[in-house]
């Protein structure tokens, strides 16, 4: 431990800049003190790739890849707002029903009232701040642990869903752009334009902050790797792109079907958004503090009930989002809307991703990634004709495995880092 | 030093109920000078450095701010007074990095957006200024800083500020020797570059290693404020100890040195001083 201390405080007088290999050493380097990221659901994607299109060909299909999108959109959509729970280390187990309860929502405002589809949309996304609020005022203010809190929500939302729709019978979603949410797929050119708009965007974040940063006199990042980062964006986006784009109807005569999902968009623009709140602005830092060392925040002048209940706005939030996905998909809204499954689902997709359940480490991406790592699973093992039941089993142990990795990479970092 | 003292108390009293902490506590201390706080525990050190900081307001008794009269009631009005206190815990988060921890809970912005290069630049010019090359990115997390670096970085964090009044709580308290003697190199550069330092210590070597003057406390009453200079290692100790050394501290018997309030010396440990 001292050596280490002695070994950092040694030649540190001047800091050579940055090499492509000092960057790469200086990554492998965390990621040997314990601070992996999201290494294992990168990599766990690749392996499960690899394996289920050797062992099911139909796997590696255009159409299966659109549908990977679709099936695993609600539930990477409510990961995105644990995410932000999971960072100040609280959890929320209602997340599944709250989404529940706002589709049911949606679907009672759209279809059995008869209102437009925003506002349907509006009031599902309203019904979630509501949820947020209550479920966080009672963690912050009252100070009742989250699991508690939330667990007596998980059954009373269940409990609102059956009333909402009254009894077990389902409502279905006919509205047209609600439909499409889940179910149509954009123009390929538009899915061109949008993938070279993001692509531009994110060049021109990162040429600008690099040249920002040169002409401050500040490290940066070698031009190499920022190039490097650009351009593997532009392999990613390109290939999803032109693969979803391919016609993947049966029967091109009866009705074509090519493009990209729609809820690709709508994930990516709340993933941007969401990263941009928690990496640049003052609210995203003082999450992060808070998930830290609660005390420190207090000390620095953060209102860390505020930012407590907060938390719990935007995952119920996200969930109310993940609801109407979820609605849309399934064209109706049932009693079983955000149950089962979809909890664990996306608490396993965030923690997978490389969220920490212990609070304080932790991106809106790794529920992205997580989210894929899941619907890679269930649509695989589903292609291999597995039970539901193997299912649940292999999620779970995947779950256990990256709840496993989180913790020893924690204590991993407890050795290497402190003192 | 013939100069007002940047600050100065007078007559401080402070009780917890019935239990009376600090009784008309004089303290001053001067720009450009470390002033050592002493006194054994339940004295009233870390009462007195919290009613300076404004957690908790005095009962009685004069601030004087650059000769000014002040009123400190909350945390804030000490900060804009220029007073700032670095902890014994520290209250850095381990989770973020060098420069995120300095500008915690007063980032800089470009519009809506965090102003990074701004910060950063804020950060290095602070950790150069106080001649710290310890540390090998301002990006690392804290959590892989050993224990000196994180008492620099708390340090650096209180100094960033333009404050003028730093009081360190036992800096050194959980430091092995070698960095001991970084962060106490760093008290007396803050002190050389004109702030008012004030030092709570229980080791007696670093008192003398660092400081200008000492101010002994005993049971909440302030028995000495010396030069250190003036002073020797086992007459600190005694007025530590035993409130009085010699012609220094308690004049006539402790039990009557109070001021009237009939609280005698047992009931002076209360809870609400560690």
């Amino acid at each position: 431990m001292t050596t280490t201390a002695v070994r950092k405080e040694g030649p540190a007088a001047v800091t050579p800049p940055p090499t492509v290999g000092s960057h790469l050493r200086g990554y492998w380097g965390r990621v040997r003190g314990g601070d992996i990221g999201a290494l294992p659901a990168v990599l766990g994607l690749i392996v499960l790739c690899t394996v289920f299109s050797i062992m099911r060909p139909s796997f590696l299909t255009a159409g299966n890849f659109a549908n990977l999108f679709t099936q695993g959109a609600a539930v990477t959509l409510i990961a995105m707002g644990l995410v932000f729970v999971l960072l100040l280390g609280e959890i929320d187990l209602s997340a599944g029903f709250a989404s529940g309860v706002c589709a049911a929502i949606l679907a009672n405002v759209a279809t059995k009232a008869g209102y437009p589809w925003y506002v349907a949309v509006l009031a599902a996304i309203l019904t979630g701040v509501v949820i947020g609020t209550v479920l966080g005022f009672l963690v912050a203010k009252i100070g009742i642990p989250s699991f508690v809190v939330t667990l007596a929500g998980f059954l009373a939302f269940q409990g609102i869903v059956l009333m909402l729709i009254s009894g077990g019978a389902n409502i279905s979603v006919n509205d047209e752009v609600l439909v499409a949410i889940a179910n149509r797929n954009l123009p390929p050119a538009v899915g061109w334009a949008l993938a070279a708009l993001a692509i531009g965007g994110y060049a021109a974040v990162q040429l600008l902050r690099h040249r920002k940063r040169l002409s401050r006199g500040l490290t940066t990042d070698p031009m190499a790797v920022v190039l490097a980062r650009i351009g593997g964006l532009t392999l990613i986006l390109g290939i999803a792109v032109y693969i979803l784009n391919q016609e993947r109807s049966r029967n091109v005569l009866i009705n074509s079907l090519k493009g990209v999902p729609i809820v690709v968009p709508v994930i990516a623009v709340l993933l941007i958004v969401w990263t941009f709140v928690l990496q640049r602005t003052s609210y995203g830092r003082h999450v992060y503090a808070v998930g830290g060392n609660k005390e420190a925040a207090r000390r620095a002048g953060i209102n860390v009930d505020k930012i407590r209940i907060s938390v719990f706005v935007i995952c119920s939030s996200m969930a109310a989002v993940g609801g109407i996905v979820a609605a849309s998909r399934a064209n109706s809204v049932d009693p079983n809307t955000g149950g089962s499954n979809v909890l664990l689902y996306a608490v396993g997709a965030a923690v997978i991703g490389g969220t920490s359940l212990f609070g304080g480490k932790g991106r809106v991406l790794d529920a992205v990634l997580g989210g894929a790592v899941v619907a890679v699973i269930d649509n695989g093992m589903g292609l291999m004709g597995y039970s539901a039941g193997v299912k649940y089993v292999v999620t779970g142990v995947v779950l256990l495995l990256a709840a496993s990795v989180d913790a020893l990479s924690r204590r991993r970092a407890a050795a290497s880092g402190t003192r | 030093m013939s100069a007002t003292p940047l600050l100065e108390l007078r007559g401080i009293d402070k009780s917890f109920g019935p239990v009376q902490v600090l009784r008309d506590v004089a303290l001053a201390a001067h720009a450009g000078e470390v002033t050592a706080l002493v006194g054994d525990n339940g004295a009233g050190k870390s009462t007195l450095v919290k009613c300076i900081s404004g957690i908790y307001p005095a009962d009685a008794g004069e601030f004087l701010f650059d000769g000014r009269p002040v009123t400190i009631n909350s945390p804030r009005d000490a900060a804009t007074l220029g007073i700032e206190v670095v902890y014994q815990d520290l209250a850095l988060c381990d989770n973020l990095d060098i420069v995120q921890n300095m500008f915690l809970g007063r980032e800089k912005h470009s519009g809506l957006v965090l102003d990074e290069p701004t910060m950063e630049q804020m950060a290095a010019e602070t950790l150069a200024g106080l001649s710290v090359r310890t540390v090998k990115s301002l990006r690392q997390h804290v959590s892989s800083l050993s224990g000196g670096q994180r008492q620099t970085v708390a340090i650096a964090k209180a100094v960033l500020w333009n404050s003028k009044l730093v009081i360190l709580d036992e800096p050194t308290a959980a430091l092995g020797v070698a960095q001991t003697a970084q962060v106490l190199e760093l008290v007396r550069r803050l002190a050389d570059n004109g702030l008012a330092v004030v030092l709570i210590s229980h080791n007696m070597n670093d008192v003398f290693a660092v400081s200008d003057r000492i101010a002994a406390l005993y049971l909440g009453q302030m028995v000495a404020q010396v030069k250190t200079t003036d002073i020797t290692h086992s007459q600190v100790v005694e007025l530590i100890t035993a409130g009085r050394s010699g012609n220094l501290g308690l004049t006539g018997e402790p039990v009557t040195a109070g001021n009237g309030t009939g609280a005698g010396p047992a009931d002076t440990t209360p809870g609400g001083v560690r």
